[in-house]
């Protein structure tokens, strides 16, 4: 049986970007079908470390994780729900002199994109943290940044969308998408076709074939977080903690749980089939203990990954496509793609309706990666 | 080479399979969590607490002792004390007296047992409420009771026999409460009679409970228990009527559940089984699961007991020479055959003597803590299913923390798929189940 929808704009990828977008969609008066191969937030935006965090981003970054930090104070009003969401504060640990050295440039260049950092030296990062191990040398803070629960965030999302209007696909895997020269046509698993205006592919991980089958091949990759936690402890870790490098990132969330981060776990995406890596976990609890020392002989309980896109240089593909009118992307995030779903969403929505957005998203178009592309276009 | 063949469990399906392995010119690794073989049934005390084995194990004192001794002289590479934590293709994660290994294999026969199954009720989390098979563990393995005066509920033939053999040891059993009525039993008694013996068992362990005066009522639709910092007294109801039972603990179970992490860590297919309102990992006949290098048998692949268990074992070893090319004694297998044939029969009539009595779940509390690793209660899951659209157990799961502790759900998954049928009105087996996360069981940050 096949159903047809025509809604002003189809979305495939129900990630926190693409329910963002359809929310926004809704608010300013389009219709929107969603369609997610799974259950909406429970892809990378749902398994990842659940850091909201600016700093240490590429500074290109900044302005967009700056808008979408203000949203993140507003989730209350938005989705009905603040995900959790707690400004802890981001502790960014120097564990040489030469992290030090990168972390006061950082802190200096960030400081014309409006990012306040505070530099901690060697005594006072202890004072601040007795808990630390010697390794650490000193730090940077962020204390506007936080952590959320990313189980949540996506999801009330996707509900705020669904109220709002959005008609959200869950448990429907698009299987072709094609551009008639006038309108394109998303066909799903179960029969459904849907007919629209617009496409924006923010199919995560996956977005890659999507942009494919309309000739934006992008360089996108695989990245499979290896995810751990431990029993609930008492709680010390007052801040997000990560370092110089990205090896090893933790949290301890208000229960008691630590939850901590680095290395790539095992994935296969053809087979949708991802697990933790024991190599990436005994690695990870090695530097966790360095980091802090008290951890040793906590329990750990449990362990996860998902699958993430990534991009060369490190930096998300957010754009019109290179070869077909409104048709958009947003993917390959690269690890860091939870404190901007909610900005990128509201930055699609403007493109659509707008044709434009404020945020300056230049750093992130698809025709970085056609340097021919590109030089023709200047000379056209 | 010589196949690489590990073998996870020491109860009777693990030791038959050791077993035969061995005899069959094999050395196979033998992993076990516990100090020394037997599993929970025939489970043995810590050296220096043995008691002589007729007062532990009764009528079974023969098999137990056979199981124990059933690798004395075979050359096997056995590693008690020892979790498998994680498993992956060929490669498993081990914890141990040895530190942390990783263990790889080409074939793998997965012993894994059972655990009670749980359902929620008032006063279920308190100090002095255990689980049957941990109220028995207690008695074989520790020589104590759960407490001075005891009441069991629940359903299962471990329920009658539990509260007999603290009955015989000389515990004060306040009364035993069945969820199963007697008119339900007694339907069943026709199928039950295909393994005479046992069920001649069951009347025994009645009959002895009688004899000594203990109550046992039947049909109960539910109890909760009273007092604040443990059990005071039991309350009970069954229709219209009620009862109130003075007692310090409570040993509550309602039948058994496979233990199935490491087979869903292995990728091996599951199918629901109506019956029991559990998932199980496929098997074909002789004990093979969906992939063909690992291979199931005992109740860590669906409730069949003891005995069934030992034949199992031996089995699907028999199944695994075969698959490498060596000679299988073919009289065997048949006998093993008709023997797991027998057994699977009186077994479904023991489902239908006791069974699982998921019209409890609807009776559970919104105060009621469901997942008491993580402190979820029902109504919390409630709110999940009603006000965040929750309609699957993985999805449960990351709303609520259900099953998100030390367990992983071992203990509150099947209530917690229970209600969430219950308040969508759907069957049971269309909820899904949770995913298998490793570590199987916690492991130490070191």
């Amino acid at each position: 049986m096949i159903e047809r929808l025509n809604p002003d704009v189809a979305i495939i990828g129900g990630g926190i970007a693409g329910c963002a977008a359809a929310l926004a969609l809704r608010k300013r008066g389009l219709s929107v079908v969603l369609m997610d191969k799974g259950f909406c937030g429970a892809g990378a935006s749902g398994v990842n470390f659940g850091g909201v965090r600016r700093q240490g981003r590429s500074l290109v970054e900044l302005p967009l994780a700056t808008r979408s930090r203000a949203i993140w104070d507003r989730l209350p009003e938005l989705v009905g729900e603040d995900g959790e969401f707690r400004a802890t504060g981001h502790v960014k640990l120097a564990r040489s002199e030469t992290d030090m050295a990168f972390l006061e440039k950082y802190a200096a260049d960030a400081a014309d994109w409006g990012l306040d950092l505070k530099l901690i030296g060697p005594n006072a990062v202890r004072d601040d943290h007795p808990w630390l191990g010697r390794k650490v040398v000193g730090a940077s803070l962020c204390a506007d940044d936080g952590q959320a629960n990313p189980r949540l965030v996506g999801p009330a999302f996707a509900r705020a969308a669904r109220r709002a209007g959005a008609d959200i696909r869950e448990l429907t895997r698009v299987e072709t998408a094609s551009f008639d020269g006038e309108n394109f046509e998303v066909r799903a698993a179960g029969g459904l076709v849907v007919e629209s205006r617009w496409l924006i592919n923010v199919a995560g991980a996956w977005a890659g074939k999507v942009a494919d089958w309309f000739g934006d091949g992008m360089p996108i990759n695989t990245q499979v977080p290896n995810m751990v936690v431990t029993e609930p402890l008492p709680f010390f870790i007052d801040r997000s903690i990560g370092v110089c490098g990205g090896d090893i990132y933790l949290r301890q969330v208000d229960r008691g749980n630590v939850v901590f981060g680095g290395g790539a776990g095992w994935g296969d995406i053809e087979l949708d089939r991802s697990r933790p890596r024991t190599e990436a976990t005994q690695g990870s609890i090695a530097k966790l203990i360095d980091l802090i020392p008290a951890l040793k002989g906590a329990m750990v309980i449990r362990s996860w990954t998902g699958f993430e896109g990534e991009m060369p240089d490190q930096l998300p593909v957010i754009g019109p496509s290179l070869t077909l009118p409104r048709l958009l992307h947003a993917f390959g995030f690269s690890g860091h793609g939870f404190q901007l779903g909610p900005a990128v969403g509201e930055v699609l929505s403007e493109l659509v309706v707008d044709g434009e957005t404020l945020t300056d998203i230049k750093a992130f178009a698809l025709g970085r990666f056609r340097p021919s592309w590109q030089s023709g276009r200047c000379k056209g | 080479m010589a196949e690489a063949i590990v073998i996870i469990g020491a109860g009777p399906a693990g030791v038959r399979a050791a077993r035969t392995l061995a005899k069959a010119g094999h050395r196979p690794v033998l992993i076990d969590e516990n100090m020394r073989v037997g599993g929970q049934i025939y489970r043995q005390p810590p050296p220096g607490a043995e008691r002589a084995p007729d007062a532990l194990y009764g009528f079974e004192a023969a098999k137990a002792v056979a199981i124990h001794r059933a690798l004395d002289g075979l050359d096997i590479d056995y590693r008690p004390e020892t979790l498998v934590w994680n498993a992956r293709e060929k490669v498993l994660d081990l914890t141990g007296p040895r530190g942390s290994e990783r263990l790889a294999f080409d074939r793998l026969i997965q012993a894994t047992g059972a655990t009670d199954r749980s359902i929620p009720f008032p006063g279920w989390t308190l100090p002095g409420v255990f689980s049957l098979g941990g109220s028995q563990i207690a008695l074989k393995a520790q020589g104590c009771a759960i407490g001075r005066r005891v009441v069991f509920a629940g359903t299962g033939p471990l329920l009658p026999l539990v509260a007999y053999q603290y009955a015989k040891a000389g515990a004060q059993v306040a009364a035993v409460l069945d969820t199963s009525s007697f008119a339900t039993k007694l339907k069943a008694a026709p199928g039950l009679l295909v393994l005479p013996k046992l069920f001649a068992k069951g009347l025994y362990y009645l009959a002895q409970l009688k004899r000594r005066g203990i109550p046992v009522i039947e049909g109960v639709d539910g109890f909760a228990l009273e007092g604040a910092a443990k059990p005071e007294a039991i309350t009970w109801r069954r229709g219209t009527e009620t009862g109130r039972i003075e007692c310090d603990a409570v040993g509550a179970g309602f039948g058994l559940r496979s233990e199935t992490q490491l087979a869903d860590l292995l990728g091996c297919a599951f199918a629901f089984d109506d019956l029991t309102r559990q998932w199980l990992p496929t098997k074909d006949a002789e004990g093979r699961a969906s992939e063909q290098h690992l291979y199931l048998a005992g109740d860590g692949s669906g409730i069949a007991g003891a005995d069934a268990a030992e034949l199992a074992g031996e089995r699907v070893a028999w199944t695994l020479l075969g698959d490498i090319g060596q000679a299988v004694d073919g009289t065997r297998i048949a006998i093993l055959d008709r023997g797991l044939a027998r057994i699977a029969r009186f077994r479904r009539a023991i489902e239908a003597a006791y069974p699982f009595p998921h019209r409890l779940h609807a009776a559970i509390p919104d105060t009621q803590i469901v997942c008491r690793c993580e402190g979820v209660t029902a109504g919390h899951l409630k709110f999940q299913v009603e006000q965040r659209e929750a309609s699957e157990m993985n999805r449960l799961k990351a709303y609520s923390r259900l099953g998100m502790g030390r367990c992983q759900g071992r203990m509150c998954a099947s209530a917690g798929a229970e209600l969430l049928s219950h308040w969508r009105d759907v069957e049971v087996g269309t909820v899904g189940r949770l995913r298998g996360q490793a570590p199987v069981k916690p492991v130490p940050v070191a």
